[in-house]
């Protein structure tokens, strides 16, 4: 749990675009939001709604993404102004990354153990016994054994991977974590373990702080402490998760909350409806609030972007109605 | 009504095993013993995790493949061995696979027309009013077919395609649709228009369908019953709601304990990891003498010692 207040990240009306021949596509358009040290922050959007983007444009920039304007100040350095040498430097040990589809990511001609080794001299460390002996003991932590040093990538399963995956992300200690995708290529089995463990990690004081960034919004209520909500480049709700999951504000994690099936809900009883029409087209977007087109509280206010409203409890919420929204519970 | 409670597929036994290499053989049972039925406008749902065999259950039963033990019948006749083309060819014609992948389920060098065209070609030469049928079908799937048909499947969305092999489904008309783990390609605001367009056809059409899923949550909001797969056995099957209220099996039980919840956080002092499942299914096939299947309940059954599998070798 969050106990101190202090911050590890802040990010400032931050801006990353895709330059591409069609135009820019706004993925990362205006975002405010802090991390708080010792606190996991969950992000849920649907696919393109630029939550990819964010842990992208805080760790790597590359083209064709680029950096419009805005800042993210990790530990009061901001990572948009460093350069790629500078924020190397950082890597591993400051701010790090799990990134979406790792498991592919093993050379198959390589044991695990070369592999971690190769990993941590790029990164300026010696892969001495006092490191492989952490390594031995970060194992025990994911409950794999040692054997799995010697093993090839392959004969492992795909649970296993993510967890060498996890442990080699947190081998140095980060500040803050950014899990991207982590558990949408696995078992269900697997994917509460590896759900889990990030907040054992954190809970371990082996890695500060976590962005925890999925599509599943009821994996994601497992673990965050807060809860942004994402749509179309921009934030639409952020807030403690038991706030956004059971007194959403915003009409957008409303519906989202209402399309979710959940055992106890069967078709022919209750039919849910998933939100009508689709998210708007990054590139070619106006002003207005973004999610106007699919919102059934849409007002003629819609047609002007919202600004960012601080509620009670720090709940923050990007919608003009959200006050007559959140009133109507019986709907 | 009778004719509801007449099971359109029936598979007994159905076992498949793989081999490989060619000196010292490696077998992989990827179903073993597999016995199951499918009604007409009732979904049966297929849990089961990656390598579960569930996917090799919906080739079966499309006679992609061929089954190493078992049968398969279909409307009360045994289609296990037919080989001759024009009879396996009216199977084809009753039963329709939706896949994973909706992208590898067309050919990229036709327009949406001309595979309508030689659906119609293959199986019903006869119609005269195709363009009315096609233009029906897909707006019950909610297409416009002006919009369509004139594109070529790289410029439609995975949900629009997979919404296009519904439609192909409901032109022919057929009694069996396998859809293996159709929604897993689009977003959860999209996928439930799909969901509830498969399950009303199902409904309004007597249609029987196997839903092959790997979400717990999905199976439940769909389905009439449930098969729970686990390395290739058929470890628990019955109603949804008693199988879901009331596992039995240790497998299905942790499946169900791994399931998020958005009312309830999962117990922390539960924990366990992935690889202690395979411990404790053993363990509960040892620690019990009974044998087959044990119905725990009406409509509801237990898989309490692994069957044999039939010499192959």
């Amino acid at each position: 749990m969050a106990d101190t207040e202090e911050t590890v990240l802040e990010v400032k009306d931050l801006k990353a675009y895709y330059r591409v021949m069609k135009g820019d596509v706004k993925a990362v358009d205006g975002l405010n939001f802090t991390v708080r040290r010792g606190e996991i922050l969950g992000v849920v959007g649907e696919s393109g709604c630029g939550k990819s983007t964010l842990a992208y444009s805080l760790i790597s920039l590359n083209k064709p993404l680029q950096h419009i304007s805005g800042e993210a100040n990790l530990l009061g350095q901001d990572l948009m102004k460093l350069s790629s040498e500078e924020k190397r430097k950082l890597k591993m040990k400051n701010i790090s990354i799990i990134p979406q589809y790792a498991l592919d990511a093993f050379s198959p001609t390589k044991k695990i153990k070369t592999f971690i080794k190769d990993m941590v001299k790029q990164h300026g460390r010696r892969a001495d016994k006092e490191f492989m002996d952490k390594v031995k003991t970060r194992f025990e932590i994911v409950n794999l054994s040692h054997s799995v040093l010697d093993r090839y990538s392959m004969e492992l399963s795909g649970g296993m991977k993510q967890r060498v995956v996890m442990l080699i992300s947190s081998l140095l200690d980060p500040d803050l974590i950014i899990a991207d995708e982590i558990t949408s290529a696995l078992d269900v089995t697997s994917q509460r373990y590896v759900t889990t463990l990030l907040a054992d990690l954190r809970d371990e004081g082996i890695i500060g702080s976590a962005i925890f960034i999925t599509h599943d919004l009821a994996t994601l209520y497992q673990i965050a402490d807060r809860i942004m909500v994402m749509y179309a480049g921009r934030l639409a709700e952020l807030g403690n998760a038991d706030e956004i999951v059971h007194n959403p504000r915003h009409p957008y994690t409303r519906a989202l909350i209402n399309s979710l099936p959940r055992i106890g809900i069967q078709h022919k009883d209750e039919r849910l409806t998933g939100i009508k029409g689709t998210p708007p087209d990054l590139t070619d977007i106006e002003e207005g609030c973004r999610f106007r087109f699919r919102c059934q509280y849409r007002t003629e206010e819609c047609d002007k972007s919202p600004k960012m409203e601080k509620t009670h409890q720090r709940h923050y919420i990007r919608c003009w109605n959200y006050e007559s929204v959140g009133s109507d519970k019986n709907e | 009504m009778s004719e509801e409670n007449k099971a359109i597929l029936k598979a007994e036994g159905l076992t498949k095993i793989f081999s490989s290499g060619i000196i010292n053989k490696e077998y992989t049972v990827a179903v073993n013993n597999a016995s199951f039925e499918l009604y007409p406008g009732k979904v049966t749902s297929l849990v089961g995790e990656s390598g579960s065999g569930k996917t090799t259950v919906g080739r079966l039963i499309l006679k992609l493949i061929e089954p190493t033990a078992g049968k398969i019948f279909f409307k009360g006749q045994d289609i296990t061995d037919i080989e001759d083309r024009d009879t396996k060819k009216e199977y084809y014609r009753q039963i329709q696979g939706v896949f994973q992948d909706p992208f590898s389920s067309f050919n990229p060098l036709f327009k949406i027309n001309r595979i309508f065209d030689i659906l119609f070609r293959e199986f019903e030469p006869e119609t005269k009013n195709r363009e009315e049928l096609i233009s029906q079908s897909l707006e019950e799937v909610n297409l416009n077919p002006d919009r369509i048909l004139d594109k070529y499947p790289h410029q439609l969305s995975g949900g629009q395609l997979q919404r296009l092999l519904i439609a192909r489904a409901l032109l022919l008309d057929v009694d069996i649709l396998v859809a293996d783990e159709i929604i897993s390609m689009l977003d959860a605001s999209t996928k439930m228009g799909v969901l509830n367009l498969l399950v009303d056809i199902c409904r309004d059409k007597g249609m029987a369908v196997l839903f092959i899923t790997h979400d717990l949550n999905l199976g439940y909001y769909l389905s009439d019953d449930t098969l729970i797969l686990h390395e290739g056995n058929l470890v628990e099957r019955g109603a949804t709601t008693k199988v879901y209220e009331n596992p039995y099996h240790p497998y299905t039980q942790m499946l169900f304990d791994s399931v998020p919840d958005i009312e309830e956080k999962w117990d922390r002092s539960k924990e366990f990891i992935p690889e202690q499942i395979i411990e404790a299914v053993e363990e509960f096939y040892q620690n019990n003498d009974e044998e087959g299947y044990k119905e725990v309940e009406e409509n509801h059954f237990v898989l309490m010692s692994i069957l044999e599998t039939e010499n192959y070798k």
